[in-house]
């Protein structure tokens, strides 16, 4: 019995001496990411290749922050990759990212999608558009986030729930451009034109234009190339046949935009090398992947376009401050608490 | 009434003190109990910190609805799963009919089928541009959806038929298990006594099983107060739905930590009041099997009832998906490649396993802990530790990290301190975390099988063994443990396939670069996307069916045993 106990013990270590070793051979970074794996994969791939050190990833969302916090100063995690400026800022609130000052970053990221000290970076940005039907709604007929509580489109609109992140991000862009009282009877009105429960994805919202359930839906851009582009279930290539894109607002503030990011956290052993990966992120042929492969638009200037992205057309982005508008996201899920939206 | 239900205070197993004296098989089952408690108290530690007052808001906005929305999904589940449930465990144990053999296994196969999953294909199956609704409109000549009504399967009513659908062998599982176990003379007595099959059933049969049955429907109504998967595809607004609100956009850990507190209150409020019904109740039976309950030929019609039945549920709870999802497979591609699918289902297959084996180990250890000693404080304290199941499963995760990543700073600090070396996290993002929370989670399904089958086991068989000089860890090894292979095996069972189904802990508790089916699934499936991963989404079914069929026949070949 003792000797099959020091056997399993002299195994147990040697392993533990073999797998440090191997650690210590191969540079490498751990990355929490909320993002999934299938959609950054590609691009992680890419930089190992380029820079040679390897990265290491836990994708999970709900709690991510808190294991950030509980796991603290230990935390094995250098960065953290994310989807939604509210996702960022809670991030900031919980003062678990550390700065960054990088020259490459600066260059390639417009002030406007980045943390003036260097907390976080965005990546790319998607606009929240509108799908109208081509057969049932004339070309201007609908051109704003206000004409969609106008009571002329009265059982024409869908939404998937107004609790999702994408939701609660252009509520609160209204409540800062317009004050919450404007916000919820906008919210209010847009509530008695629905068609339907709100639901589904934002992909569902088009298909809903298709099957003539309803005339406008409210989506992110890149479902619109998913849809477009999707061989696999060609279906779907007839729900974005059916719509056109719209980008509300643009003879005012502009549409509201959201970004995917990155941060350093603070407990990194391995900062440069987690600045290394970001920056990377940023450079023009990682940008070009990530604007491929998922139809975002990227940050960097001077990167092309995927052709249908650009098909869709150039528009005005809502030049409203991200963090600003994040500041309102508990007023906004409270709003939609308050209307009854989702019942 | 019913035969052999006796009234009278319940009686301490023989041989053990009335007063509180905590011997080994005590601390025993409260050191089981506080391992996986931490995490539920964790939450409600987590409550008692500050943050922004969320119930006025609530109270005043969409608590109602949250509430309602909730009632009814768990009375219509709770319902159905029991009807279904018994009703089929009934059937299989006591009547015989062609198809019996196979369905006694075929009825446990939905379990396997995640709830989320069957809302997607059902979905798919009957919305507007289903091939269903197609059909009709082409057969009746309708244009639009505004030319006609058809039921929202996007709807409350929807998820509670795609939850019973999953759920009921939850119930048949137990309630089959319990019908089994029950002396064949009981029944018999009923018989003689002129009573029908029917009636036999609904006055001996159903009262006897009693405690089964409760514990196969209160785990049905605590996996409907976790889930938000299916809810949320459903667009129904639940309490679990508002807990991950208030948490994730109104950033206020504290205040969904009070409401998931509150849920845990209710389900231990309704524990209660069952156990105060039955109270002054016992459900052993002093005649040990001495045959099986004998079983009954159905006349033709009947027969032929009994396999509708039975294949309705088989058919829709697993059948339809797995085919839709094996279509996909053909149609899609896997969508991932050979060697991660292995690798994927080894972990699943791993976690779940090990899980099972030691949640069941656990449970034995603190339900046997709890008979012997039969104290209010350690009652208390096993139900306690059995309530993580009703917890939304990611509140849950928060709660097993935070004791864990506790423990490994406080450890690490001590280290630097004394010895000037780090330990950095030993615990925290380890296997071992997932599988903490698989036990923190799943202790419910191991302690519940496990106390059903020994409430079933009269304490004069102990008091027997004890006389003839058996000490309580022989009383255990040689009396209980091989009445309780079926419940023990039930609740293995139980973990196993629920655990190849588990998300929540395993995305939020694992080591880097760790991927299980479920994970896998996840990322496609919650943007709507399961034909890209349909592959690794009927590995979890294919998986979880083995051990089904292989445990069920365990289960039922006691049927042969002679009586001890």
């Amino acid at each position: 019995m003792k000797s099959y106990l020091r056997i399993v013990l002299g195994a147990l270590m040697l392993g533990g001496v073999l797998t440090s070793a191997v650690w210590a051979e191969t540079r490498q970074i751990n990355l929490y990411s909320y993002r999934q794996p299938f959609l950054i994969q590609p691009l992680l791939e890419a930089f190992t290749a380029q820079s040679g050190i390897k990265v290491n990833v836990v994708f999970a969302r709900k709690g991510m922050l808190e294991r950030i916090k509980a796991e603290g100063a230990n935390s094995p995690a250098d960065a953290v990759l994310t989807v939604d400026i509210g996702r960022l800022s809670d991030m900031v609130d919980a003062g678990v990212l550390a700065p960054v000052k990088s020259k490459v970053l600066e260059a390639n990221i417009p002030a406007a999608y980045r943390h003036p000290q260097g907390l976080w970076f965005g990546l790319t940005t998607r606009a929240r558009i509108l799908f109208v039907s081509k057969d049932r709604v004339k070309p201007g007929e609908v051109a704003s986030y206000e004409n969609l509580a106008d009571p002329k489109l009265k059982g024409r609109v869908c939404i998937r729930s107004g609790k999702h992140l994408y939701n609660i991000s252009l509520l609160a862009s209204i409540i800062l451009h317009k004050g919450e009282a404007a916000a919820e009877s906008w919210l209010r009105g847009l509530k008695a034109n629905l068609a339907r429960k709100p639901q589904g994805n934002d992909r569902a919202q088009a298909k809903a234009v298709y099957e003539g359930v309803c005339d406008v839906g409210i989506a992110n851009t890149y479902y619109m190339g998913k849809m477009q582009t999707n061989d696999k279930k060609p279906e779907q290539k007839a729900w974005a046949e059916a719509v056109r894109v719209v980008f509300p607002n643009q003879a005012g503030r502009g549409t509201h935009v959201n970004i995917s990011g990155a941060a350093v956290l603070k407990g990194s052993k391995r900062k440069a090398d987690a600045i290394r990966l970001i920056e990377y992120l940023s450079s023009a042929p990682a940008q070009k992947i990530y604007a491929e492969q998922n139809f975002e638009y990227p940050v960097k200037a001077g990167v092309k376009l995927h052709p249908l992205v650009k098909s869709w057309g150039d528009f005005t982005p809502d030049s409203a401050n991200l963090s600003q508008i994040s500041a309102h996201r508990a007023e906004a899920a409270r709003l939609i608490d308050k209307t009854g939206f989702d019942h | 009434m019913a035969v052999q239900i006796e009234t009278g205070r319940p009686r301490p197993a023989a041989g053990v003190a009335r007063r509180f004296r905590p011997d080994i098989w005590t601390w025993a089952a409260f050191g089981v109990a506080a391992f996986t408690t931490a995490p539920i108290l964790a939450v409600v530690v987590l409550a008692l910190g500050s943050g922004v007052d969320v119930w006025r808001h609530l109270a005043d906005t969409v608590l109602p609805h949250y509430v309602q929305q909730t009632l009814i999904l768990m009375l219509g589940t709770g319902l159905g799963t029991f009807i279904i449930g018994t009703g089929t465990a009934w059937l299989t144990a006591t009547c015989r009919f062609p198809g019996r053999r196979l369905f006694e296994w075929a009825l446990l196969l939905p379990m396997a089928v995640p709830a989320y999953i069957i809302a997607y294909v059902y979905t798919d199956l009957l919305e507007y541009a289903g091939p269903v609704q197609s059909a009709l409109r082409e057969l009746m000549g309708w244009a639009s959806a505004r030319d006609y009504r058809f039921p929202e399967i996007r709807s409350p009513g929807g998820a509670i038929a795609m939850m019973t659908l999953v759920l009921y062998p939850y119930v048949y599982l137990l309630a089959r298990s319990a019908f089994l176990d029950q002396a064949g003379s009981i029944l018999e007595a009923g018989r003689v006594l002129g009573r029908g099959p029917w009636r036999n059933f609904i006055s001996v049969a159903l009262p006897l099983a009693r405690p089964a049955i409760v514990v196969g429907v209160s785990l049905v109504c605590m996996e409907v107060l976790n889930d938000f998967g299916t809810v949320d595809f459903f667009a129904v607004q639940t309490f679990t739905a508002g807990i991950y609100d208030v948490w994730l956009n109104m950033n206020n850990p504290a205040g969904a930590a009070q409401l998931a507190t509150a849920l845990m209150v209710f389900v231990l409020l309704l524990l209660a009041a069952e156990r105060l019904g039955r109270r002054h109740k016992r459900f052993d039976t002093k005649v040990r099997r001495l045959a099986g309950a004998s079983t009954q030929d159905l006349p033709p019609v009947q027969a032929a009832l009994a396999i509708a039945a039975c294949g309705l549920p088989v058919l829709l709870g697993f059948a339809v998906p797995a085919l839709v999802l094996g279509r996909y497979a053909l149609r899609f591609g896997g969508g991932l490649s050979a060697g991660d699918l292995l690798s994927h289902s080894l972990n699943s297959l791993l976690l779940s396993g090990l899980a099972a084996v030691l949640a069941a180990a656990l449970g034995l250890l603190m339900a046997y802990g709890v008979r012997l000693n039969g104290g209010r404080a350690v009652r208390g304290a096993a139900r306690l530790a059995s309530i993580g199941y009703a917890v939304p499963g990611a509140v849950l995760a928060v709660g097993v990290l935070l004791p864990l990543a506790r423990f490994d700073n406080a450890l690490d600090g001590l280290l630097r301190q004394s010895f000037g070396v780090s330990s950095g996290l030993l615990l925290s993002g380890t296997l071992f975390a997932v599988l903490y929370g698989f036990l923190a989670r799943f202790m419910a399904l191991s302690y519940g099988a496990a106390e059903s089958g020994l409430a079933r086991i009269t304490p004069n068989m102990e008091g027997a063994a004890r006389t003839l000089g058996a000490n309580r860890w022989q009383v255990l090894k040689r009396v209980h443990v091989p009445l309780l292979r079926g419940s023990l095996l039930t609740g293995i069972l139980l973990v196993f396939v629920d655990g190849m189904k588990e998300l929540p802990m395993t995305m939020l508790l694992r080591p880097f670069n760790f991927e299980t089916l479920a994970t896998f699934v996840h990322q496609y499936a919650s943007d709507e996307l399961l034909e890209e991963c349909s592959l690794a989404a009927l590995a979890i079914v294919g998986a979880g069916i083995l051990p089904v069929i292989a445990l069920s026949r365990t289960i039922s070949s006691r049927r042969g045993e002679a009586g001890p």
